[in-house]
């Protein structure tokens, strides 16, 4: 991440603070940073999400377009990510400073979201080979206080769950054209299901240990970072009732990657997946949690947006 | 052995704001115009447009006989000569370093204002050049007090004092220059075992206290290094640096009083962590807030 500099003595008191599970906030290893959310930002797009975890900053817009689906895939949608790290986040990013930050972060995004049990694909299907959502996800990060990674996958998932797709009124059938209509009105539309959309958890490997949700100083100490997608559970974004009625799923990890130029012991990455599952478990329940009460508050209509602004 | 994840909702945002005064002060913007009347004199934040004095900068209104001028609520440090500053070293170049200290320009510590580890006198040489690195390198952080202030605003430190240096262990929070108060005195021994560094460029150095003295530290630089700090020194200045970040979120003015204060305050608070918390943070300024104000009243 961006070069922050930090003196030999700076780096070994974070060092010893991981290693004591007691770090320079009063953390421990497994702790996060309070987020702020909010869903329906952009009155303009299908979903949005504007996610805030200490100083980084997340704006996430999904739009919807009606494309025709890949032929080897004919029953699936299509989601595609794109990143854009505002010059406003850090002096690094302007120009094309943080072109390489926002591919690794949309690639391993696309890579969480691949997999068939992260994300269904076949609810973005409107014709079977013919026509199919496609789902453009826009990045923005406007300010980076470290543990970009997670923060971006749990704003994606909330604006994913906020995502209205409009039903299809009627379809005609012209040839080999298909011609649809919408509904017009906004509210009459699906929401997504969204529940075993996948998370990132970014265990940063500080010392022999890993913490979750690294400070910028903190990730300046470590020399690698493993970022693990893991699968979530639909129970925790729907209510009590329904939640009883769906099968027991285990997290399952989709994903992995790795940032900087470090390595890790085969048991250490054992060990820090493990640590990415549970970690990614509790952000889950929050996240959907927080969904649902936001949710509960605006059942008809969103009464007031906070967005920047207050 | 899960970990504590909270995700609030923008509408349970809390509102930081712990002003007693039954009206807080007017708070221009750029662009507005102060007033309309041609008899004022144009201070610092303002400028003259359209025979209107208009604001340059957000913030507060501070009037002076006929002298208008905004003082701006977050801005770069502006030195002062005499000013305590911790800043970090990001050049070694020709005789002199290159100090970051949160102001406009970089600022420069020259070798001949430094004073060499062990209190030994500096000869004019090629050598002690050579040598600059070795005592302090890109990324040291430093206390130091402004010498003197350029034409261009840039500041020129030094270090000749033994309060003054290179800083060991701890940690750097980051505030806004203009919540420091300036006293006479901004290095602290608190009474909870914690040193405090309040520089007056807005960069707080919190360390554990150091019991032998700086001649010590200076002697065996690489021994303290390596030192560990002990759990409880470490839970206090975690403490410390949480209280400081309530007190800014709520824009409260900082010195060893009010963070005393708050670090009392935070004390019904068993855990560290839930100082993180919004409610526990406006909570524990708004009690800081109110024995200041029982000060000021007796």
């Amino acid at each position: 991440m961006a070069g922050l500099l930090l003196s030999p003595t700076e780096k070994n008191f974070i060092l010893q603070g991981v290693q004591d599970d007691f770090r320079s906030d009063g953390r421990s290893n497994i702790d996060y940073r309070p987020m702020e959310l909010e869903t329906d930002v952009v009155s303009h797009a299908s979903g949005s999400a504007r996610l805030r975890l200490a100083n980084t900053d997340i704006l996430v817009g999904v739009k919807t377009e009606i494309d025709t689906p890949n032929p080897d895939k004919p029953g699936l949608g299509k989601l595609e990510f794109f990143v854009d790290c505002s010059a406003n986040a850090t002096p690094e990013f302007e120009g094309r400073g943080g072109e390489q930050l926002a591919n690794s972060i949309s690639n391993m995004m696309q890579r969480a979201y691949h997999s068939s049990q992260a994300f269904d694909l076949k609810q973005l299907c409107i014709f079977e080979g013919k026509q199919c959502w496609k789902l453009y996800i826009d990045i923005l990060i406007l300010e980076c206080g470290g543990n970009l990674c997670d923060a971006v996958s749990l704003a994606v998932k909330a604006a994913l769950f906020n995502t209205r797709i409009p039903f299809v009124k009627a379809a005609l059938m012209d040839g080999g054209n298909i011609d649809l209509q919408l509904s017009d009105d906004p509210y009459d539309s699906k929401l997504l299901n969204v529940g075993s959309a996948p998370l990132l958890v970014t265990l940063c490997k500080i010392g022999d240990k890993c913490v979750v949700d690294p400070s910028a100083e903190e990730e300046s100490c470590s020399v690698i970072s493993l970022v693990v997608g893991t699968t979530g559970n639909s129970k925790f974004y729907c209510s009590q009732e329904e939640a009883k009625k769906l099968p027991n799923v285990e997290s399952k990890c989709s994903t992995i990657g790795m940032n900087g130029a470090g390595s890790v012991a085969p048991k250490t990455l054992k060990d820090a997946i493990q640590q990415g599952l549970e970690a990614a478990k509790s952000l889950d329940k929050a996240l959907g949690q927080a969904l649902l009460r936001e949710r509960q508050e605006n059942i008809s209509f969103k009464k007031h947006s906070y967005g920047f602004l207050k | 052995m899960t970990g504590h994840v909270s995700i609030r909702l923008a509408s349970e945002r809390v509102n930081h704001c712990v002003a007693t005064m039954n009206e807080p002060p007017r708070f221009y913007t750029p662009g507005e115009v102060i007033t309309g009347m041609q008899d004022f004199m144009r201070g610092h934040g303002t400028y003259t447009e359209d025979d209107c004095l208009k604001a340059s900068v957000a913030g507060v209104m501070e009037k002076v006989n006929k002298l208008i001028c905004i003082r701006p609520l977050k801005s770069r440090y502006v030195g002062e000569i005499g000013d305590v500053v911790v800043g970090r070293v990001l050049e070694v170049q020709q005789r002199r370093w290159k100090v970051e200290t949160n102001s406009r320009l970089d600022s420069v510590l020259q070798l001949s204002s430094v004073n060499l580890p062990g209190g030994e006198l500096r000869r004019r040489s090629a050598e002690d050049e050579q040598m600059m690195r070795k005592h302090l390198q890109e990324g040291d952080l430093i206390s130091a007090e402004v010498q003197s202030v350029f034409s261009d605003g840039s500041l020129s430190l030094h270090t000749r004092s033994l309060k003054y240096g290179k800083l060991t262990q701890g940690t750097l929070v980051k505030v806004y220059p203009s919540l420091i108060k300036r006293r006479k005195n901004h290095f602290h021994n608190l009474p909870c075992g914690v040193a405090i560094i309040i520089g007056n460029n807005g960069y707080i150095w919190i360390s554990p206290q150091n019991h032998e003295g700086v001649m010590e530290e200076q002697k065996d630089d690489d021994t303290v290094d390596q030192q560990s700090v002990s759990r409880s020194d470490r839970e206090t200045m975690a403490r410390v640096k949480n209280c400081i970040a309530a007190l800014v979120a709520s824009k409260m003015m900082l010195d060893d009083t009010s963070i005393m204060f708050a670090y009392e305050e935070s004390l019904k608070y068993d855990s560290v962590k839930d100082l993180l918390d919004p409610e526990t943070m406006l909570d524990i300024s708004f009690l800081t807030q109110h024995r200041i104000n029982n000060i000021m009243e007796e």
